[in-house]
């Protein structure tokens, strides 16, 4: 309970307030409360209006000018927080009920009994000091709720909606955020040649430092990737700037390839992320080998190796976050690798968007009602058959 | 998701238990830490019981691996089920942290 307490006496009656400071003084003395007096009604709206700091307010009924059931109902236009404890004569039943009806907290009769009227009134600013505590974590959570909605816009703000096309490819690329930010993202950089970087990355962690995390790694992939044509170069650089100052131990599994349209090479480094697939035209897959990374921001001078293979007409690459292996249904299970290769495999598509929705939709049908509980990225990209 | 600590010869063994994600990540990384907080001696975490663990969990490890590497205390994790493996291997945490098929593998590599 906080240490001292402001009440707003109102009664008609002169010889309340000396007897009141009489009865009270001990609590005054220890500076537990301070009390203020009014008349009547109107007075006392007056009092609250210039008062902010009032917590209680202890009133008569019966009063000129304004009774205190009327005062009932202007108090919390004031200030809804305020509780207040009414005087009334004993066994006044009407009045008491239409007091309670109006909000009142509790009620003393007439005679006063100060003994009583203490604990009425310690009683009142108990719960006033809880009804304070519970109004703090609210406005604590609504502070929270916005953190995460501007690390959220952050996340959707940072993803590209333009996906690079050429004459004989086309790619696309998909997030879907989970409810408490999660920390997927994508990206697809032009480089020199016609060439494309095409980047998938998971963050770890949630919220606003995954958010922030999450920014500087875009941006250490951006500016590294457009000087250096080398994946794994690329990845080692990145790694070691993220490992630079990074004392909350965050981490990001990214995966980094460069693309040639003019010979469907894809030369790639995997920096511990999940491996990609590649669906062939004639119905089978390849699950791409690891090369031996390791996720970023965890082992400074790390050298990535990398590994490439060619597109062929009609092949397509699958990228895609652990938001999609680890999806999981209602009974608990995980949609896994197999599901999302067979659902390849079972919908050949010439085109990069959809093979990007057979996945989505695929998974929102096995997860059924169960939440979800990470971010869902996938980015695809498909070579196509006829040469334009 | 439990913790639960046993001496094991000269080694401090974590039994983990329960799955390990984004919403008890932080609870993971602080019952580890109490875990390990004084001890000299070389900590095996046992992850024979551990169903799942995220990306979020792995960082908890990783804050305990280096703590314990500031330390010069030996470390290492054992008896992982399949699909916590391969979280490890697909992030290269295994490149960083040794792992044993049992806690009698564990103990006995850091003898060598």
């Amino acid at each position: 309970m906080r240490e001292s307490y402001k009440i707003l006496v109102v009664d008609d009656e002169p010889d309340l307030e000396p007897l009141m400071l009489q009865r009270m003084r001990r609590h005054i003395r220890a500076g537990r409360y301070s009390f203020v007096f009014a008349h009547n009604g109107v007075e006392a709206l007056e009092v609250l209006h210039q008062d902010e700091d009032i917590d209680m307010v202890v009133s008569d009924i019966n009063m000129p000018q304004m009774d205190g059931l009327t005062l009932l109902e202007q108090i919390p236009k004031v200030d809804p927080n305020i509780r207040s404890v009414i005087i009334s004569a004993y066994g006044d039943m009407k009045n008491i009920r239409t007091a309670m009806n109006r909000g009142a907290f509790d009620f003393v009769t007439k005679p006063l009994d100060f003994n009583d009227l203490r604990i009425t009134i310690d009683r009142t600013l108990a719960h006033m000091a809880e009804w304070r505590k519970a109004l703090e974590s609210r406005d604590q959570l609504v502070i929270l709720q916005n953190e995460l909605s501007v690390a959220s816009g952050m996340q959707q703000s940072i993803l590209p909606t333009v996906f690079p096309q050429g004459e004989d490819f086309k790619s696309f690329a998909s997030m879907e955020p989970a409810r408490n930010v999660g920390g997927d993202f994508y990206d697809f950089i032009q480089l020199p040649d016609d060439r494309v970087g095409l980047a998938i990355a998971d963050v770890s962690g949630k919220g606003v430092p995954a958010a922030l995390f999450m920014m500087s790694s875009r941006t250490l992939l951006k500016g590294s990737a457009i000087g250096n044509v080398h994946a794994g170069e690329t990845l080692r650089e990145v790694n070691d700037l993220l490992c630079e100052d990074n004392d909350a131990m965050m981490f990001v599994t990214l995966f980094y390839a460069v693309y040639d349209p003019l010979t469907g090479e894809l030369s790639y480094a995997n920096g511990g992320h999940n491996c990609p697939v590649v669906v062939h035209a004639d119905g089978n897959y390849t699950v791409l080998p690891m090369t031996g990374g390791i996720a970023l921001g965890v082992m400074p001078d790390f050298e990535f190796d990398q590994d490439s293979i060619t597109l062929l007409p009609g092949d397509t690459l699958v990228l895609y976050t652990d938001g999609v292996t680890e999806a999981m249904n209602e009974e608990g299970e995980e949609y896994g690798m197999d599901r999302l290769c067979d659902i390849l495999v079972a919908a050949p598509s010439i085109h990069a968007q959809d093979i990007s929705d057979t996945i989505f939709d695929s998974i929102r049908e096995f997860a059924g009602e169960a939440p979800q509980s990470d971010d869902i990225t996938c980015l695809t990209l498909h070579r196509s058959e006829v040469d334009a | 998701m439990k913790v639960e600590t046993l001496s094991q010869g000269n080694s401090l063994i974590l039994l983990t238990e329960g799955r390990v994600d984004g919403t008890n990540a932080v609870d993971f990384q602080n019952q580890l830490e109490n875990a390990i907080k004084g001890n000299d001696q070389p900590v095996v975490l046992d992850f024979e019981n551990l169903s799942y663990i995220s990306s979020a969990g792995l960082r908890a490890i990783l804050v305990v691996a280096k703590s314990l590497q500031r330390q010069n205390v030996n470390f290492a994790v054992c008896s992982l089920i399949d699909p916590v493996k391969e979280v490890f291997v697909i992030s290269g945490f295994d490149r960083i942290i040794p792992i044993h098929d049992s806690q009698d593998a564990a103990i006995g590599s850091f003898g060598s």
